[in-house]
């Protein structure tokens, strides 16, 4: 039996993610919604979803001292990052006047709205269901490349290092959708609302040992 | 550019039930929220929209409980408009699984709402619902206005001045739906989605009108809409969303397939 804990730290739809992770769990796990640093230490995986804006996460996070508890967590068991989770682990985010993050990856979280002309056909947000490009991973398994997932926002990651792209997507310009290093994979889609592919990658991520 | 445009089958739901006749061959209970949206997604619905038309405050309990059982076990976004007056409402219904919530009337009513609402809870959750009608003579340059309580009031207020306002008060998308052509089967209004779409930046949803697959065509291609909205004619199984998607296709347009 293992112990999921999803990182309560901003006003997202944890209620999605705990359902589809609930869908796919062996009974008898324990999937939890981590409110303090305690349910996070005690977890074998941890599941980081976010929405909003990138200042009103960061100091959630603060505030709920959870900072350092999902740092520690990241560097030592298996990690999922969504949307906002994702973006948080960068070093900074361009966001609300610019707001410094978690700093887990290099690189910063850019808005798409300079590279946007109007009557160009693109919107912002990016919203729908975009492909994603993938590399080899072991959360890939079972979900061919180039499936669509669901996607809303309104900043992208621009990871300084290359190694780190574990998926890409095109909208407004190439940009690095899924990021990964050792046991953290974070993913700037919706796997909890992006139907047969997201559900796949949720069950490979709780079954995933944290190795590459 | 790599980004599908969606198809969005709406429900019409009163007191927790989805109520206008959905008419699945193989469907046991017509009226069951959780049943139906199941069948939408396994046909590769991109998205889900509930229209709250419950009338008594009382009874909207109900969809709560309904956009619970729905998120359950139906993976897909899902979106409730109807009666929204308050943040409260809105951060219910998110916390029941709704992804984006709709706001209509009380949008007109305090625009302001808006603001609050999207600086709450952030603007991809929030879609303003305009309900736009023609009011220029025939021989005139085009103008609509939004229309409130069911389409029977003129507020005066030009949609597309309108939806621009509400794109900078933090609207994610914008919902439109053609007054003059809502249950008519006769198409989008191509002009007005067209003017909406290059009005603003931010994501429009097309509805009002599909009679046919190619109504959907034009309302992207024409139209220049990011997704568009239908209800009778996927209730009633006289086309599948599989079949909408493949039609599309052949047509040129992006799909998730």
């Amino acid at each position: 039996m293992q112990t999921v804990a999803i990182v309560d730290f901003s006003f997202g739809n944890l209620r999605s993610v705990h359902n589809a992770l609930r869908s796919l769990a062996e009974p008898g796990t324990d999937i939890r919604i981590a409110t303090e640093p305690a349910d996070i230490e005690q977890a074998d995986r941890i599941v980081f979803p976010g929405q909003g804006a990138a200042r009103h996460c960061m100091l959630a996070l603060r505030q709920k001292s959870l900072a350092d508890a999902v740092l520690d967590a990241a560097q030592s068991r298996p990690f999922l990052g969504i949307c906002m989770g994702m973006q948080v682990l960068m070093e900074y985010s361009e966001e609300n006047d610019g707001v410094d993050c978690l700093g887990l990856f290099s690189g910063r979280v850019q808005a798409f709205a300079p590279h946007v002309e109007r009557g160009s056909g693109f919107k912002i947000p990016h919203m729908g269901w975009s492909r994603i490009e993938q590399t080899p991973h072991p959360l890939w398994e079972n979900i061919l490349d180039q499936s669509r997932f669901y996607f809303v926002h309104s900043y992208y990651t621009a990871p300084r290092d290359e190694e780190a792209i574990a998926g890409r997507t095109d909208y407004v310009l190439p940009f690095a959708s899924v990021i990964a290093k050792d046991q953290v994979f974070a993913m700037q889609s919706h796997p909890e609302k992006s139907g047969e592919h997201g559900l796949t990658l949720l069950r490979n991520f709780l079954n995933w040992d944290g190795q590459c | 550019m790599g980004l599908a445009k969606r198809i969005i089958p709406c429900l019409d739901v009163d007191g927790g039930r989805v109520v206008k006749g959905v008419k699945f061959v193989d469907i046991r209970d017509a009226g069951d929220p959780v049943e139906i949206a199941r069948r939408y997604d396994q046909e590769g619905a991109d998205e889900i929209t509930f229209l709250d038309i419950t009338a008594s405050h009382h009874d909207r309990d109900t969809t709560v409980h309904m956009v619970e059982a729905v998120a359950e076990q139906v993976f897909i976004p899902l979106t409730v408009g109807g009666g929204i007056r308050t943040v409260e409402n809105i951060r219910t219904l998110l916390c029941a699984g709704a992804d984006k919530v709709g706001i209509n009337t009380a949008a007109v009513a305090n625009p302001e709402f808006v603001r609050e609402a999207s600086d709450t809870v952030g603007n991809q959750c929030i879609v303003v619902a305009i309900d736009a009608k023609q009011i220029s003579a025939p021989d005139a340059p085009s103008r609509w206005d939004i229309f409130t309580h069911g389409g029977r009031k003129d507020t005066g207020i030009d949609a597309l001045e309108w939806a621009q306002k509400m794109e900078a008060y933090g609207a994610g998308e914008i919902l439109l739906t053609s007054m003059d052509r809502d249950g008519t089967r006769e198409g989008f209004d191509l002009e007005l989605t067209r003017a909406m779409s290059d009005a603003v930046g931010i994501p429009v949803i097309a509805s009002g009108g599909v009679g046919n697959l190619q109504h959907l065509v034009d309302g992207v291609t024409e139209g220049g809409a990011d997704a568009v909205l239908a209800a009778s004619i996927f209730h009633f199984q006289e086309y599948t969303i599989g079949e909408a998607k493949q039609y599309m296709q052949q047509n040129g347009i992006e799909v998730r397939l």
